[in-house]
């Protein structure tokens, strides 16, 4: 039943890490190159592009969710498994939601690095 | 991609990992925290530890909001992963930790990753994005100097005047 709860607390963390970074894209390329803008329009006008954003809101939510996903997981589970799975499944699950809802251009070298990073987080941290 | 892209993914690299170190190094000090305490959390966020690391995490935030808004989410994630690397270095050459053969492997990997990623654009051009997160910086100014924000036909005139070049 441990074990359950172990992997369902990492799929938790997984999903909510994957929206919210996902989501943080899509608000950030909405609101445009930070640089360009405070360049021509002044810090305030980002902070106001930004703040005005909901999909900014949601995101940072879905952020906190993942954090607190992972605190509860870790007492459920070891270190040694939560940690490195729920990195590793992350960097994958972001692939394929940058791919699906993104639209962004995952070739086989992207497929390459998120797989190389995600194995490679997990030998780190495992 | 400018220096300036490359200081911005550098900044999250390294705030990200000096930010972790530096929390983990203050609530190692403050020791655990309670929900039936929470006076406890207000003594953890004054450490002066834990108070540089929470700076540092916001820093982190601040430049990975930055790097997705002119780069591809499958491009900022590699690329800022070097900072398990660095973390990994730190222990080994700082802390005098022992690395295991299969920690070095795993920033074997990790790097090569970095470098399959890195070798690649950064951006996916779509009609609704390219016209702030394009490399033309000329025809990026003159879509801002025209006081509009990017709306889908800016953008698509846009694309149909600088074409689709990518660094």
């Amino acid at each position: 039943m441990k074990h359950l709860y172990t992997w369902a607390g990492i799929l938790l963390v997984v999903c909510f890490s994957v929206m919210g970074d996902t989501l943080m894209s899509r608000a950030m390329k909405r609101v445009g190159d930070l640089h360009a803008l405070r360049r021509r329009f002044g810090l305030g006008t980002v902070i106001c592009r930004i703040f005005s954003s909901s999909t900014f809101f949601v995101a940072v939510g879905a952020m906190a969710i993942a954090f607190f996903s992972l605190m509860f997981s870790l007492s459920w589970g070891d270190v040694s498994l939560v940690a490195p799975a729920a990195a590793s499944l992350t960097f994958i699950g972001n692939a394929v939601a940058a791919k699906i809802f993104l639209h962004e251009k995952v070739d086989r070298r992207r497929w390459m690095a998120a797989l190389l990073v995600a194995g490679g987080v997990a030998l780190l941290i495992g | 991609m400018t220096f300036r892209k490359y200081l911005v993914l550098a900044g999250v690299t390294v705030f990200a990992a000096a930010g972790d170190s530096m929390l983990s190094h203050g609530m190692k000090q403050t020791g655990n925290i309670s929900l039936h305490h929470l006076s406890s959390l207000l003594t953890a966020v004054l450490n002066p530890w834990v108070a540089v690391g929470i700076l540092l995490l916001l820093a982190f935030f601040a430049s990975y909001m930055n790097a997705l808004s002119w780069a591809d989410l499958t491009y900022v994630l590699p690329a800022t992963s070097l900072g398990y690397v660095l973390l990994a270095l730190v222990a080994r050459f700082a802390l005098h930790e022992q690395v295991s053969a299969l920690r070095w492997m795993g920033i074997v990997l990790i790097s090569g990753g970095v470098g399959f990623v890195a070798g690649g654009p950064s951006v996916t051009h779509h009609h609704d994005n390219v016209a702030l997160t394009g490399q033309d910086e000329s025809s990026k100014s003159q879509l801002l100097s025209s006081g509009k924000s990017g709306s889908p036909a800016d953008s698509q005139q846009h694309v149909r005047a600088a074409g689709r070049g990518d660094s």
